[in-house]
């Protein structure tokens, strides 16, 4: 990939110029001991100018930062978490035997028993089913929304940063219509009127007033990649709209996007729970982190349980996709190390 | 100077018709808007076409959004359903949620810039690994959460505060709710500061003042701090409108009667005039933030000159 080196050179050259130099230096040579033969090609000699850099042997910034994560024990961490967290929304059941749903109103609001470790809530639910239940939820709603948001977003702030011209001002305009309101009262207003007790609807307010944070930091890399010698080569050499934007400027622009997005699902996941909770995300009986913290709150003082057990999962999960983003922001912008 | 912000100015225009607008609508989509005036029945099919005559609700959608603005525009934000004036609203949740803002804000600007400070100078540290985590969390766990457990802890189980504001809401009352509320741009803060600081912290001006021989305090104050604020200003900034906006949240925890009480209120009861003319407001606070902070640019660094 010989369009990738001056990009990565430049990158380089800019952790270098910036106050981590010593940090930079630092976790270059303990790299350079431990340096496995990653996936390299015959490239022409080392790029560090100031000796900085590895001697030869160019690797791209995606095997680089895959490097970092694998020995980040933050990216490990939470990797693992969301792993976990994957299995259970596939396969609740695998874990949780009980039926989220069934309830017994003797039982509300009683402190953990045999087999229900985490006891019962206002319902006489048991928290511990419904808690595995809920992450189901909020994995599909971070997920989804998170797909949604980076391909709507990038699309349409990709263009307009390549084509430049009407549509990017006219872009920027709308974008920042879109950022003068605020998330939580937009979602009370729309989602207000949504009957339909799917997480679609939920989704669907995500992607809407999600896009136009990625639209702009597409925008912004896809002009710095434009502005590349390697772009000014393609269209010389005649190569079309489409081919420069798919194969020159799309796998150098995309990191930006990747790392916010990564961030943005953790948030998204605490979104619908705040919606869930203000009553109009989810409503019951869909299974809830969000409804559930809600349906708690009024017996806080007789059973904090069914609070902590639903917000704790909450949190954790959260925690780990935000670290995770972190991580792989680490790991793909040596300049903020 | 001038021309700036005059271009800022006419810049505004159209995102404030955007935003107003798209708001508009989608309290538009929000439902049949007399069904509020019926109380729990059903409205009559001919009391509700003699409503929407009264109201001018039968008009297409973009000509009630002029004569909306048009009223607007001499200070008229229209009448709540239940007769009482708009600007009445405003004027007693207004002064509770901006007392809640800048509780939260005071908690930004101490707690995080000082974290931010203190974390970015010893940077690598086990005080700034604990603070980088502890923002982490913070930042993870969603603000109901967070007020619902302080809530429990402080007003509850410890009673230390009161569990739920007064109608008065003086400032007392607002330290924990502020606290919440500021929780999340908090962290933000303090890991904005922080990068800024490590980031700035080598730069040859720093090394100068160092070296000639100016005390630590003073470098640190009049020199490094002011040129690491500059990202931090502009968060804080944005963060005003996003603040007054998201109190919904808080204001609904600890029971607080500002405008994020008066705007779950409006939507729940489909109160269209409400919930329009608050957005309106606050999507204008949010304009006039920005600007101010672009403005400060200026003053924060004196290399950067509108013309």
């Amino acid at each position: 990939m010989p369009e990738q080196q001056p990009y990565e050179a430049g990158r380089a050259v800019a952790g270098t110029g910036m106050g981590g130099a010593m940090d930079l230096a630092a976790s270059e040579a303990t790299t350079l001991e431990r340096a496995p033969g990653g996936p390299e090609g015959p490239g022409p000699g080392g790029f560090g100018p100031q000796g900085v850099g590895p001697a030869g042997r160019p690797r791209s910034l995606w095997s680089d930062a895959w490097r970092d994560l694998r020995r980040n024990p933050v990216f490990l961490l939470s990797a693992l978490v969301i792993l976990f967290l994957v299995f259970i929304s596939l396969r609740p059941s695998a874990i949780a035997s009980g039926n989220p749903l069934a309830c017994d109103l003797a039982k509300a609001q009683d402190g953990s028993a045999p087999g229900h470790p985490f006891g019962y809530d206002g319902q006489g639910c048991d928290v511990f089913t419904r808690t595995v239940y809920g992450a189901r939820t909020s994995v599909t709603v971070g997920v989804l929304a998170t797909l949604g948001v980076s391909v709507f977003g990038s699309v349409l702030g990709g263009l307009a940063g390549y084509f430049g011209g009407l549509w990017d001002a006219v872009l920027s305009r709308i974008t920042d219509v879109f950022f003068a309101i605020p998330v939580v009262l937009g979602g009370l207003v729309l989602l207000s009127v949504v009957t339909s007790n799917t997480v679609w609807p939920v989704i669907g307010f995500m992607v809407l007033l999600g896009w136009p944070q990625i639209s702009r930091i597409a925008r912004g890399s896809v002009i710095t990649a434009r502005q590349n010698d390697y772009v000014q080569a393609a269209r010389a050499l005649g190569a079309s709209d489409a081919r420069i934007l798919l194969r020159h400027i799309a796998p150098n622009a995309v990191a930006p996007v990747i790392v916010v997005s990564t961030i943005a699902l953790g948030t998204y996941i605490a979104l619908e729970a705040t919606l869930s909770y203000l009553g109009v995300g989810l409503k019951p009986p869909s299974v809830s982190w969000g409804i559930d913290i809600s349906a708690a709150s009024p017996y806080i003082r007789n059973a904090p349980h069914a609070l902590l057990w639903p917000s704790g999962a909450l949190a954790v999960t959260v925690l780990a996709f935000i670290m995770l983003g972190d991580a792989v922001r680490d790991a793909l912008d040596p300049k903020l190390r | 100077m001038g021309r700036y912000v005059v271009r800022r100015l006419l810049q505004m225009v159209p995102v404030f018709v955007g935003s107003t607008l798209l708001i508009f609508l989608m309290v538009n989509v929000m439902g049949d808007p007399v069904a509020g005036l019926c109380g729990e029945r059903a409205c009559d099919p001919a009391t509700a076409a003699q409503l929407k005559r009264e109201f001018g609700l039968d008009k297409p959608v973009w000509q009630q959004y002029l004569t909306y603005m048009g009223h607007l525009f001499t200070g008229d934000f229209g009448t709540a359903f239940n007769g009482q004036k708009v600007t009445e609203l405003m004027g007693t949740a207004f002064p509770v949620t901006i007392r809640l803002t800048v509780v939260a804000i005071l908690f930004e600007i101490v707690i995080g810039i000082t974290l931010g400070v203190v974390t970015g100078l010893k940077r690598g540290r086990p005080v700034d690994t604990t603070v980088l985590l502890l923002t982490l969390v913070v930042i993870s766990v969603p603000t109901f959460v967070t007020g619902l457990l302080l809530q429990l802890l402080l007003g509850v189980k410890w009673a230390w505060t009161r569990p739920s504001v007064s109608p008065d809401a003086p400032f007392g009352e607002l330290i924990v709710p502020g606290l919440v509320l500021a929780s999340v741009s908090l962290a933000y803060v303090t890991r904005l500061t922080r990068t800024s600081i490590a980031e700035n912290k080598r730069a040859d001006y720093v090394r100068t003042a160092v070296a000639k021989g100016l005390p630590r305090r003073r470098v640190i104050t009049r020199h490094l701090l002011r040129n690491s604020l500059i990202p931090v200003v502009t968060f804080i900034g944005t963060d005003i409108g996003a603040l007054m906006g998201g109190a919904i949240v808080t204001e609904r925890i600890f029971n607080i009667h500002g405008v994020g009480y008066q705007l779950y209120q409006g939507i729940l009861r489909q109160n269209t005039q409400t919930v329009v003319g608050f957005v309106t407001v606050l999507v204008l606070v949010f304009l006039v933030a920005n600007l101010l902070v672009d403005l400060l640019y200026a003053v924060l660094d004196p290399r950067i000159r509108y013309a």
